[in-house]
């Protein structure tokens, strides 16, 4: 059956892509169509009644109507802008490394409701909770889970054995745990100190309204990072670009923290 | 693709390739155009190749504000009547050309040729960032007025160089958001409506 000819949708805004002369391409991730794309048309002059809605990261409610090729935006209406967000660089470039994680990971038409909702509630977590990284880290277990991706934490993906208790190991590439007698089963494998693997098991469980003022140490919320980084570039088998943008401006606020 | 031939003289088949190269024309309009220029007459078509060759040859960047020029120093950095202790950072050389539109401004320029946009990959590197901050560090300004548009990308933009600005003890402002002119309040976004808003003045009678 063919879709109806004029469409709604709520929809947040992944990024956008200028066309001709003054339109834009809209990308944005929805609960029932998956990731779509849209026109916008003269969304670059200014007045233009749908622009200041269809900012990246925002949450939307779109009218589309079918187009020959892509669909045409039609009217749009804020639901949520996320202002916290675009005030603060540092908020704001973890939100745009959880976007790129949604714009890469969905496909068009695959719909997901449930990452959806994670999606908007991690935004609105990104712009108030008191430590964002440790948000962040939240949102990549979750999104892995939601995607089919969720590693298995609980024992040795060889032998099965209870994981050790001086540090193990973590697979990309069988998606979980290897015991350090099993670590060279693989060919690539990351140590995985214990304190992170909890930290792990606790993300995989805990719920999104406690993460409000869950603050993980420094330590492990940096190998959490880099163990996510790793399981993501096998995945995807490309890297994440805005994550060179927040590994530099950590960097530069640990630098002038130091003066 | 099918594989028998299509009677195209090469030099058309070379001209319609290079339209097609031209952002906004695909197979269709370059071939038009293609198509258009022959029929031109020469010396127009000469003229034509002759600017394109021109702009190439003799536009350089102006090594103080980075904008497009025939000179360098340019003539806005280069010009006694304008006011040197502002200066008004950008995000493209046709920017300048709006503000200067305006006639309300007679500072400044630097062109930082392009905003920040981590997903694209687009670090501060990638920007002439480097180059505005030694002209802050050598120069005495009272004012940096950022215009980058008010986008997520060039609010990013602002923000960053505010962060690097302000240790060097300049005034940062940033460009005033609101409506439009010939705008419509009923589809204004809530933010560009606060900041409207925010930023009302008194009406003076004259």
């Amino acid at each position: 059956m063919r879709a109806p000819r004029v469409y709604k949708t709520e929809a947040i805004v992944l990024k956008q892509s200028k066309l001709g002369e003054a339109d834009r391409i809209i990308t944005c991730y929805t609960p029932y169509l998956g990731k779509m794309r849209g026109v916008a048309k003269g969304v670059r002059r200014p007045g233009s009644r749908l622009s200041g809605h269809l900012e990246p990261f925002t949450h939307t409610s779109l009218m589309l109507a079918q187009g020959q090729n892509l669909d045409v935006i039609t009217q749009a209406q804020t639901i949520e802008g996320f202002w916290p967000l675009r005030q603060d660089l540092r908020r704001m470039s973890l939100a745009l490394y959880a976007v790129e994680l949604v714009e890469r990971f969905t496909s068009e038409g695959l719909e997901n409701p449930g990452l959806f909702r994670l999606f908007s509630a991690m935004l609105h977590l990104l712009g108030q909770a008191e430590d964002p990284e440790s948000a962040l880290r939240f949102f990549e277990v979750q999104l892995l889970e939601r995607l089919g991706y969720r590693p298995h934490l609980d024992s040795c993906l060889r032998c099965g054995r209870a994981p050790a208790s001086g540090g193990n190991y973590f697979s990309p590439s069988a998606g979980g745990l290897l015991c350090p007698f099993c670590r060279s089963e693989e060919p690539i494998v990351y140590p995985l100190s214990v304190a992170a693997l909890q930290w792990l098991r606790r993300l995989q469980a805990v719920d999104i309204a406690e993460m409000d003022s869950l603050k993980i140490p420094q330590p492990q919320l940096k190998e959490l990072a880099l163990r996510a980084r790793e399981y993501i570039r096998y995945l995807l088998e490309q890297e994440i670009k805005s994550a060179a943008f927040v590994e530099m401006l950590h960097q530069e606020e640990g630098r002038s923290r130091a003066r | 693709m099918n594989n028998h031939y299509i009677p195209v003289a090469k030099p058309v088949a070379r001209l319609i390739e290079e339209f097609n190269r031209l952002p906004g024309i695909g197979p269709k309009s370059a071939q038009r155009l293609a198509y258009h220029l022959l029929r031109m007459p020469p010396e127009q078509a000469k003229a034509l190749a002759e600017a394109i060759l021109e702009v190439k040859e003799r536009v350089v960047l102006c090594s103080i504000c980075q904008n497009v020029a025939e000179t360098d120093p340019c003539p806005i950095c280069c010009s006694e009547g304008r006011d040197r202790g502002r200066i008004c950072v950008v995000e493209e050389p046709l920017d300048i050309l709006a503000l200067e539109r305006t006639r309300q401004y007679d500072g400044l320029y630097h062109v930082l040729h392009g905003v920040i946009s981590p997903m694209d990959g687009i670090g501060p590197e990638e920007l002439k960032i480097r180059e505005l901050l030694a002209r802050l560090r050598h120069n005495t300004f009272s004012e940096v007025i950022l215009a980058t548009n008010p986008n997520l990308q060039g609010e990013a933009t602002a923000m960053y160089l505010q962060r690097l600005i302000a240790p060097l003890g300049i005034r940062v402002t940033r460009l005033a958001r609101g409506l439009p002119m010939g705008g419509d309040l009923e589809y204004a976004d809530e933010i560009t409506l606060a900041r409207a808003l925010e930023g009302r003045m008194e009406m003076k009678g004259i």
